[in-house]
């Protein structure tokens, strides 16, 4: 084991950290003790069993295709929790899917295509499950501001209608307002990446005792797919959403009121 | 429009409306704030489409025809004086992208505003002025109807009569007006035989008449 490892007894002694947890909670009658047990209880088994499933679609005995379809099932489950997490945007499903298969087609089709990273099991899955998770924060704050700006303006995308106007180009001052808001927390993280924060995939790999520039050399492959798949989420589900607010002979739908 | 109704999430919102706007001067839509008298307004225009019933507009079916030259055809001036970001002129050149400035002069002569309001920001305008801008903006596409919807109930008394006076001049240059208000005196001043609306339906001759008469104190 090297000095990195953590087994069954490190993972316990972690467990500490919890405890402090739940006293400050109890300390402070937050009535969140229950929760947090239940939190890191449930954690605990999700990864184990995600764990063991990746075992063997990592596995380099196992056909490369389980990988894929491990991939397949994220991008899936990612357009579920997109929808589930804006349920106030309507017809939001089909665009998230779109989105987040367009991205991962895209960079991981860079990522592979250009030998950045080997095709294999122990890479496609993480660097895929790395793209979709970032991604998928921002394609809801793209889906919430292109539903917020259309339902907030109204008034003023109306009356750009009414002055014959295609939806087209009466919705682009609002989708491109909307889409630089979804946009700025990632160039923000990016920007800053280094001076505040240490990122975790060069954290695990400095942790598990690799070279940190070679570390470095990892993450900052990392972060160019991240900032590539989102742009790419953000835009696909911008653009998508957006033209399925509009009708065909160019009416804006009925919209809930913005809740952002 | 022919017996036009329009539901919306199962609540009906405009009830079996069949009636014919004159080819020119004012036409005056008048009814109680809830009435569906904007409503109608937008069908006229295709921002809104009826659950059933038609809409004609020189007796074609308005569902046959281009939405996007229909409203060019059809300009509309909305209850809130709404200005995009930028200058006047960058409003008016989102109507006409191509219209040179003496085109953008001539739109802001016929709602009486000088020339120099072209390097205006719209914020700095006052509602009298944006409104008037607004009504610019739509002339510049040089519209043969032109629906007003409400266009003076933000509008301090003497902004409003302005207003009126310019679309009255503007009926006499040959622009169909249809006026929709909320304001009885208003509508008696533009139109001679308003049409009142009443909880989406047309009036009946009896309630017309009650409406449309000051002594029974009818409080808008």
């Amino acid at each position: 084991m090297s000095e990195g490892d953590v087994a069954w007894v490190e993972l316990a002694a972690s467990l500490v950290l919890v405890a402090v947890a739940v006293a400050l909670s109890a300390w402070r009658r937050l009535g969140l003790e229950r929760t947090m047990v239940w939190a890191s209880t449930r954690a605990a088994a999700q990864l184990l069993l995600v764990g063991s499933a990746l075992t063997l679609a990592i596995d380099p005995d196992q056909p490369i295709v389980w990988s894929w379809v491990w991939v397949v099932g994220m991008v899936i489950f990612a357009a579920i929790t997109i929808r589930r997490r804006a349920p106030e945007v309507p017809r939001l499903f089909p665009v998230a899917l779109v989105a987040i298969s367009a991205a991962a087609a895209v960079s991981l089709g860079v990522v592979f295509g250009l030998g950045i990273f080997p095709i294999e099991g122990r890479t496609v899955i993480p660097v895929a499950g790395m793209m979709i998770g970032n991604a998928m924060k921002d394609a809801v704050v793209a889906a919430r501001r292109v539903v917020g700006e259309l339902s907030d303006k109204r008034h003023e995308v109306e009356a750009r209608l009414a002055l014959g106007q295609p939806w087209q180009v009466a919705s682009r001052p609002y989708l491109r307002s909307a889409l630089r808001t979804a946009l700025t927390s990632q160039i923000e993280t990016t920007k800053s990446v280094g001076l505040v924060f240490l990122p975790g995939a060069m954290t695990g790999l400095i942790l598990a005792g690799v070279d940190p520039v070679d570390a470095v050399l990892v993450q900052l492959a990392l972060m160019y797919l991240i900032l590539g798949s989102v742009a790419t989420v953000v835009t696909v589900v911008g653009v998508g959403l957006t033209r399925r607010l509009f009708t065909t002979d160019h009416r804006l739908v009925r919209l809930p009121r913005s809740t952002s | 429009m022919v017996d036009v109704v329009l539901e919306v999430d199962g609540s009906r919102i405009l009830d079996g409306i069949s009636l014919a706007m004159a080819g020119d001067g004012i036409s005056v839509i008048v009814g109680e704030s809830g009435s569906g008298k904007s409503t109608l307004l937008r069908l006229c225009n295709r921002l809104e489409v009826p659950t059933s019933g038609v809409v004609r507009f020189r007796g074609v079916d308005i569902a046959a025809l281009d939405p996007l030259e229909l409203r060019r055809d059809v300009g509309m001036v909305f209850q809130r004086p709404t200005l995009f970001p930028g200058t006047v002129r960058d409003n008016l050149r989102v109507a006409a992208p191509d219209a040179g400035d003496e085109r953008l002069r001539a739109a802001l002569a016929d709602v009486g505003l000088a020339a120099s309001f072209l390097d205006r920001v719209g914020d700095e305008l006052s509602g009298g002025e944006a409104q008037r801008a607004c009504l610019a903006r739509t002339l510049v596409t040089e519209p043969d109807v032109l629906l007003m919807d409400e266009v003076t109930s933000s509008l301090d008394p003497r902004a409003a009569r302005l207003l009126e006076d310019l679309t009255v001049d503007l009926a006499q240059r040959g622009v169909a007006v249809l006026w929709v208000s909320h304001d009885l005196e208003q509508a008696t001043r533009l139109g001679d035989d308003p049409v009142v609306l009443m909880a989406g339906r047309l009036a009946s001759a009896e309630e017309r008449a009650a409406f449309l008469d000051p002594s029974t104190g009818c409080d808008l």
